[in-house]
């Protein structure tokens, strides 16, 4: 019988009463500049409390770490969510190898909530010794540090370190007993395969580059999103038409920006019915991406308030909620 | 040996069935109440009045299974004056304390998932309580209906010249 998330699911219930609704977002956008936009971001209890000042990034920070330490109080085993945290790990290993092989270190660029403490990264890349990491990444880890030094190109850098984090995401996936999550890794396997067939296709990438990046899965053919990017855009959406991702189509047309609105859109019409659930894991799954949307779409509003865009635009690139 | 001597442990055994099985049902839906009314809580301590309301609505099955319980001990004269209980009419006692004590248990559990649902309901919104209330309280009707059943055949075996 799988586990029961009776208490966990009851809390999660509670704080999607403190999701961002439409009328949230209203009085965001009703705010003149980044700075009202915080505050009254913080009065809704964003951040860390009102004395503290946190700018924009720190606060998407701080509110990112609060879903994990809020999850962490939910269930024994983290391990039932790696199929979320596991991106993280991959962006802090790539994190740790471009700022160690570079030598440059921007600020904030490790997250939290992945499997491994990101000290742990730096000093694997630092010392050249992998075993420090699980299988998963040391691999990765080794090949991407070694490409990096001897290339110095960091496109085919994330290419690699990108691809593994999908194959790691699917085999997690497979090994979990939730519908959802492995719905959700197909969809971020086959969005991310979309992506870089589109690119690809407007810079011309070879065959080999293709081949090298893309992830399998369940619901695209490699072979026809290969053949298809190889040949035109047209024929690229054409296969897609052929695919479950036929309604994405439109978005490709419109703009990038489109595309990835549609992308987050899907995220939150996949994990809409776990509204009704009561005792699995399901509900969990959908608070935290829920959330993660929400600091996304955040995050779009108020670059948008930063660079002083007209609201209208801002509007259209604002995602779906969850509530 | 005379058949009739099985009478009395029979009748035992489906006195014990109903209060064991009815209370197997209301413990597990209980627990699973008071596991979704603790999640509320936790979050929203104001709660607790109306989520304990929920959490207690499978119990009932156990008080019923008790009941016929106690019935069937005191017709049979383990409670009070002791009374001679043919073959026959022990097995109607253990079918009447099997049926109290079986759709205690299925009813209590599926309740409990009703009353759990109504947790969740509550904690969204608190102001449809009225409604919580009702979803699994229209399970509760099925297990009245078995305790009704049930007590009008505890009552009436020993009337029964059989």
């Amino acid at each position: 019988m799988a586990e029961m998330y009776t208490y966990a699911v009851a809390r999660v219930r509670c704080r999607e009463m403190a999701l961002l609704t439409r009328a949230d977002l209203s009085r965001l956008m009703q705010c003149q500049t980044e700075e009202e936009c915080l505050r009254t971001l913080q009065d809704k209890g964003w951040g860390k409390d009102t004395a503290t000042h946190l700018s924009a990034e720190e606060m998407l920070i701080e509110e990112d770490r609060k879903i994990w330490s809020f999850i962490g109080e939910l269930v024994h085993d983290p391990g039932v969510f790696d199929v979320l945290r596991l991106p993280k790990d991959f962006n802090n290993l790539k994190a740790a190898v471009k700022s160690v092989i570079t030598k440059v270190t921007p600020p904030h660029i490790y997250m939290s909530g992945g499997t491994v403490p990101p000290e742990t990264m730096q000093r694997a890349v630092e010392q050249n010794d992998f075993s420090l990491l699980p299988d998963f990444l040391a691999e990765p880890g080794r090949e991407a540090a070694s490409l990096l030094l001897q290339t110095r190109d960091g496109q085919r850098c994330d290419i690699l370190l990108d691809r593994a984090c999908l194959m790691a995401v699917q085999k997690a996936a497979e090994s979990s007993e939730c519908d959802l999550l492995r719905e959700y890794a197909e969809l971020t396997t086959a969005i991310a395969d979309i992506k870089i067939a589109v690119r690809a296709q407007k810079t011309g990438k070879s065959r080999a580059f293709l081949q090298e990046a893309l992830a399998p899965c369940r619901t695209l053919s490699l072979d026809s999103l290969t053949a298809a990017a190889l040949k035109s855009c047209d024929d690229l959406l054409s296969y897609l038409m052929l695919t479950p991702y036929a309604p994405a189509v439109e978005a490709l047309k419109d703009s990038a920006s489109a595309f990835e609105k549609w992308c987050d859109d899907r995220v939150i019409e996949l994990i809409r019915g776990q509204k009704y659930e009561a005792f699995t894991l399901g509900p969990l799954v959908a608070y935290i991406l829920a959330r993660q949307n929400e600091i996304s779409t955040v995050r779009v509003l108020l670059a948008g308030k930063r660079n002083h865009m007209d609201d209208g635009l801002i509007q259209e690139r604002l995602r779906d909620l969850y509530v | 040996m005379d058949i009739n001597v099985l009478g009395m442990p029979l009748a035992v055994l489906g006195a014990a069935l109903a209060a064991l099985l009815a209370g197997i049902g209301s413990a597990i839906g209980v627990g699973m109440g008071g596991q979704a009314a603790a999640g509320v809580v936790t979050e929203d301590p104001g709660k607790f009045g109306k989520v304990l309301i929920l959490q207690l609505l499978p119990g009932t099955q156990g008080i019923y299974g008790l009941l016929i319980a106690f019935m069937t001990l005191s017709n049979i004269g383990v409670l009070g004056t002791p009374k001679e209980v043919t073959f026959a009419q022990g097995l109607m006692y253990l079918f009447a304390g099997i049926l109290m004590g079986v759709a205690g248990l299925i009813s209590a559990k599926w309740q409990a998932r009703a009353s759990v649902s109504g947790i969740s309901l509550l904690a969204k919104r608190p102001d449809q309580f009225g409604k919580a209330m009702i979803f699994p309280a229209m399970v509760e009707t099925y297990a009245v209906l078995a305790l009704l059943v049930s007590l009008l055949c505890v009552a009436n075996i020993g009337n029964i010249a059989i």
